[in-house]
């Protein structure tokens, strides 16, 4: 490889670059927009889910159930209902998504046999959701019904030392709030790389061929990794840019804890940008046309980001064949490296089985991009 | 010959004026007082360097733009007033023969036949006689493109007079294609001429310009000569023109800069073009020059000019004089 | 490699695109130092032939030596010392001309002070000193052919290969474009140029006519012109269709064809067939001014090649 031949590439495509107002915005506009859309957009979490409670009994009892849940930050009560029509018009109408209804017999029963029940009616026509209420509302009665459990054990007089009552408490680490958002924008910060990287070098070789330069540099002593090396140069340049801004948005602006060293995060994140900007680069040498290559790389990077990267479903969760096609997805490695670095502060020693699949990528990628590089038109 | 001559025909029967017309775009004057006229059934050459006006001139004729003064009359109508009538009485190709290369040999004559608004009952006819004439009977139903150049030439002629415009305008027609295409289709370019269709013709190529009656040399917007090309290869090219066949020609070329009555000297292969005031004198002379420095010429002799010689002495002395009246 | 062996050895050169042939057992030779002419019209096969050379397309069969090497099995091997003008303007129009000269400079490793003295050189040469910052793209035609010619220099190749670079360029600039050239050939520089104008094969110091990818003959242009089927006549007459009409068919006259002041035709012997023509013309009432031999152009001979099926 001569230096020279290496260097005038790398400064003529930064020159097209700068002076190209398409791929400028692609590599500065997009990453910003996108941040912003997924970092927003996407939230696992459910608050305030819209309830109605039809109280048939109307008793100290059921009021104090009620408060529960007036008193959880997961449910907000849109209405009180007082028939059972009323009630199927509520979730028609989408007023809310659960009907607590408490039957006219709750605090007999509780008083005779200790043992009541509560109706949770749900619009289940959004399945994810109306599950994951109804586990809140277990919750909640839970509380209540603990509550109600002690109390009763202090009126019987129990002589005996209070029993408390096993309880696991759960300690989360590494995400305390369970901020779905702390763990899905790093996450993002892989996608947005993925889909711009190999959006910007998808269209470098394939441009060429297309406007009749590449005959004349093919017909020059040229060798092909000195193109690869000299086009993907400024691209790096730009993709460290990308990731810069993008890694800054997520700590100060989405707060996301930061808790890993910038040098680990620079070396992940190169290692990876090498290994998307080679894939793109991979795509516009096999694909001459530049509409052909640009969209096949929209192809092959979103698809596999965004559903089989694990950054917002979970790989494990995922069939077993799946599972194992995911091995070849490379953005998962780095979704996981970025989730580590960000919440459990991990170092290079911690990651080396995801760098070393990064790594092995990045030479395939190469090597095969300049093998297929053909100085022919033909 | 210079400007506003007319041509040997009768003027009545002129059916392309060109008098005094000026066109400007802002303070860029394209088009710099030309007059020209062109008689019925006779083929005029516009012939000029890049940018030198040549589609300017023929886009106002067509109607396409309006002259800044003077006046522009096709087929007897006033350009400027009636540019819509003046393009039913002309037809016109272009260089790249703009037909449609997914429909066939029909469908595009069809096309250009509704186009040109040819009446149902004489379109049919006229489609026969352009398909006959492209020598294309038979392949009708061809893809236009599946067809090769020549092909593609003479078809293209035929979709610009299905109307049967009195005058034809032809943009660089016969660039790309072969020789012997080249010359058939010149061939049904003089058959339509004779029978009173006034062609004018814009182009590049000399051996184009020598089909033509006449030429117009359009430099900068202005008509710098015309007449028939043999007249201008007579008295145009101003001297006469010898062939100097020699082994050296760069060092006889630097030999002969001051020589006395070369008027201009250029390389040609393996010998030089000299251009001097008399030929009989230079013949003796300049061989006695070139001795005396050394060089021995093998060959020389007086040679016809080209219209491509006459051309590029023409663009230089209008250059030439441009400068000295500035 | 001795001086006398040529510089460009080209045998039964073939390539095909599907089942058309685009060059069809090509053969020739360039000598060192000379202009040489791949002359045809469109669809002979210059193109390719030229791209083979420059080693952006493979053949699909013969050899080609340049300069002593197999470019055939390494095209790398020669691209240092050749420099090629694809007929498509190869130059990125969003970089100035400077910009561009700099980048084919620095491909072919030229130290910057040689680099900066050349192409002021050049561009002086071109008239195109003042448009270093100039985008390529703003460029007018005849200029981006400059510019293509001056980026093909700045490394002082041995072998120019240029593909139609006259084509659709006015006759002034043409004449301004060979005059480089010929200073190129006072250099040194061994030039194969390719061209569908015919008349331009007299410029150059030898030539191949191609036809559908074949070699109709190639010698130098007065050698071709001797080569000539039969002898070209003028009749100078304000009636060329009724000369045409009285003069077609007659023997030995073939090739007959209207020009502007008149007709040529080719005859097998001149000395017999003026007396004859004149006769019929005479008998057809046709006034005419003169009957005379007349130097057939190149493309006269290629017609006439053409037409009697002979190749060299």
């Amino acid at each position: 490889m001569r230096i020279r031949r290496l260097q005038a590439i790398a400064l003529k495509e930064l020159l097209q670059i700068w002076r190209d107002p398409r791929s400028l915005m692609i590599a500065l506009l997009m990453p910003f927009t996108q941040m912003f859309l997924l970092g927003y957009g996407v939230t696992l979490d459910l608050k305030h889910i819209p309830i109605c409670t039809f109280d048939r009994e109307a008793s100290q009892n059921s009021q104090a159930l009620l408060k529960h849940f007036e008193a959880s930050s997961y449910f907000t009560i849109s209405r009180n209902i007082r028939s059972y029509p009323d009630l199927v018009d509520a979730i028609d109408r989408s007023d809310c998504k659960v009907a607590i209804v408490i039957p006219p017999d709750f605090s007999e029963r509780l008083n005779d046999t200790g043992r009541s029940t509560v109706q949770a009616i749900l619009d289940a026509t959004d399945d994810n959701t109306a599950n994951i209420a109804f586990g809140y509302a277990i919750a909640v009665v839970s509380g209540y019904s603990n509550d109600v459990a002690l109390d009763t054990l202090d009126r019987q007089g129990a002589q005996f030392q209070q029993i408390q009552p096993m309880t696991v408490q759960s300690r989360v680490w590494f995400n305390e709030d369970l901020e779905s958002r702390n763990f899905i924008i790093p996450g993002v910060v892989a996608v947005i790389m993925a889909l711009v990287g190999a959006q910007l070098t998808s269209l470098t070789i394939s441009r060429e061929w297309e406007r009749g330069t590449m005959e004349l540099l093919v017909s020059t002593p040229v060798t092909p990794s000195e193109v690869m090396v000299g086009k993907l140069a400024p691209y790096l340049l730009l993709g460290w840019i990308d990731a810069a801004f993008c890694l800054v948005l997520a700590t100060f602006w989405f707060g996301v804890p930061f808790r890993g060293t910038v040098f680990t995060l620079f070396a992940t994140t190169t290692l990876f940008l090498i290994v998307v900007l080679g894939i793109g680069y991979l795509l516009s040498v096999l694909i001459r046309s530049q509409i052909g290559a640009s969209q096949i790389a929209m192809l092959l990077t979103m698809l596999p980001t965004t559903l089989l990267s694990g950054y917002v479903f979970p790989i494990d969760q995922m069939p077993t064949v799946i599972q194992d096609i995911t091995y070849l997805v490379y953005s998962r490695y780095y979704v996981t490296i970025i989730k580590a670095i960000f919440l459990k502060g991990a170092g290079i020693p911690a990651l080396a089985l995801p760098i070393l699949f990064l790594l092995v990528y990045a030479a395939a990628v190469m090597t095969l991009a300049a093998r297929a590089f053909r100085k022919s038109l033909d | 010959m210079n400007g506003a001559g007319p041509t040997p025909q009768a003027a009545k029967s002129d059916q392309v004026i060109a008098d005094d017309l000026v066109k400007r775009f802002g303070d860029f004057v394209a088009v710099d007082h030309v007059s020209f006229r062109i008689a019925r059934g006779e083929i005029m050459g516009f012939l000029g360097p890049n940018g030198a006006g040549k589609s300017t001139i023929i886009r106002t004729l067509c109607g396409l733009l309006r002259p800044s003064s003077g006046r522009a009359i096709v087929g007897g109508i006033d350009v400027a007033r009636d540019p819509e009538a003046v393009r039913q009485r002309i037809g016109y190709m272009s260089q790249k023969f703009s037909l449609y290369r997914d429909l066939t040999v029909e469908e595009n004559l069809r096309f250009f036949g509704g186009i040109y608004n040819v009446p149902r009952i004489e379109l049919r006819e006229r489609m026969r006689f352009a398909i006959d004439m492209a020598g294309l009977a038979g392949r009708e139903q061809a893809l236009v493109g599946t067809l090769a150049g020549g092909w593609l030439q003479r078809l293209a002629l035929g979709c610009a007079v299905l109307h049967r415009p009195p005058i034809l305008f032809l943009d660089e027609p016969t660039s790309g294609v072969e020789p012997a295409s080249r010359r058939r289709f010149w061939d049904l370019i003089h058959s339509l001429a004779s029978e009173g269709v006034t062609v004018l013709v814009s182009t590049h190529y000399m051996e184009e310009a020598e089909y033509c009656h006449h030429i117009a040399l359009i430099n900068h917007g202005r008509l710098i000569a015309t007449g028939s090309p043999a007249e201008l290869k007579r008295t145009a090219i101003g001297g006469d023109l010898l062939l100097l066949e020699c082994d050296a020609p760069g060092a006889t070329l630097e030999a002969l800069q001051d020589a006395p009555d070369v008027r201009d000297c250029s390389v040609f292969g393996d010998a030089l073009h000299v251009l001097v005031g008399n030929a009989e004198k230079s013949l003796t002379e300049l061989p006695e020059l070139l001795a005396a420095k050394g060089l021995r010429p093998r060959h020389v002799a007086q040679i016809p000019p080209t219209l491509e010689d006459v051309f590029v002495q023409l663009i230089a002395a209008d250059g030439a004089a441009q400068r000295a009246a500035a | 490699m001795s001086p006398e062996q040529p510089i460009i050895q080209v045998d039964g050169l073939i390539k095909r695109f599907a089942e058309f042939r685009a060059v069809d057992r090509l053969s020739f030779s360039v000598n060192r130092g000379e202009i040489f002419g791949l002359v045809g019209p469109d669809g002979a096969g210059k193109t390719a032939t030229m791209r083979m050379l420059a080693g952006v397309m493979r053949p699909d069969g013969g050899a080609i030596l340049i300069d002593g090497i197999d470019a055939v099995a390494d095209p790398e091997e020669t691209k240092q010392h050749v420099s090629y003008m694809p007929q498509r303007f190869g130059l990125y129009e969003d970089l100035t001309v400077d910009e561009n000269i700099r980048f084919y400079a620095d491909l072919f490793e030229v130290p910057s002070p040689l680099r900066r003295e050349r192409a002021s050189r050049l561009l002086a040469a071109s008239g195109m000193t003042h448009f270093g910052k100039f985008r390529a793209g703003q460029l007018s035609g005849g200029m981006k052919q400059k510019l293509g010619v001056i980026c093909a220099l700045v490394h002082t190749p041995k072998i120019l290969l240029l593909d139609e670079p006259t084509t659709g360029v006015d006759p002034v600039s043409r004449r301004d474009f060979w005059r480089i050239l010929y200073g190129l050939r006072e250099d040194g520089v061994t030039i194969v140029i390719s061209t569908a104008y015919l008349d331009e094969a007299e410029r150059c110091n030898r030539l191949t006519l191609m036809h559908s990818g074949r070699a109709l003959y190639c010698d130098t242009p007065a050698a071709l012109k001797k080569h000539m089927p039969g002898t070209l006549i003028a009749i100078s007459s304000a009636d060329g269709r009724a000369v045409r009409s009285a003069i077609t068919g007659k023997p030995g006259v073939s090739q007959v064809l209207l020009v502007g002041d008149g007709v040529h035709a080719v005859v097998d012997n001149a000395d017999m067939r003026i007396p004859q023509l004149r006769e019929d013309i005479r008998l057809a009432g046709v006034s005419i001014s003169d009957v005379a031999v007349a130097v057939p152009s190149i493309e006269d001979v290629f017609v006439a090649l053409l037409e009697t099926g002979e190749a060299k």
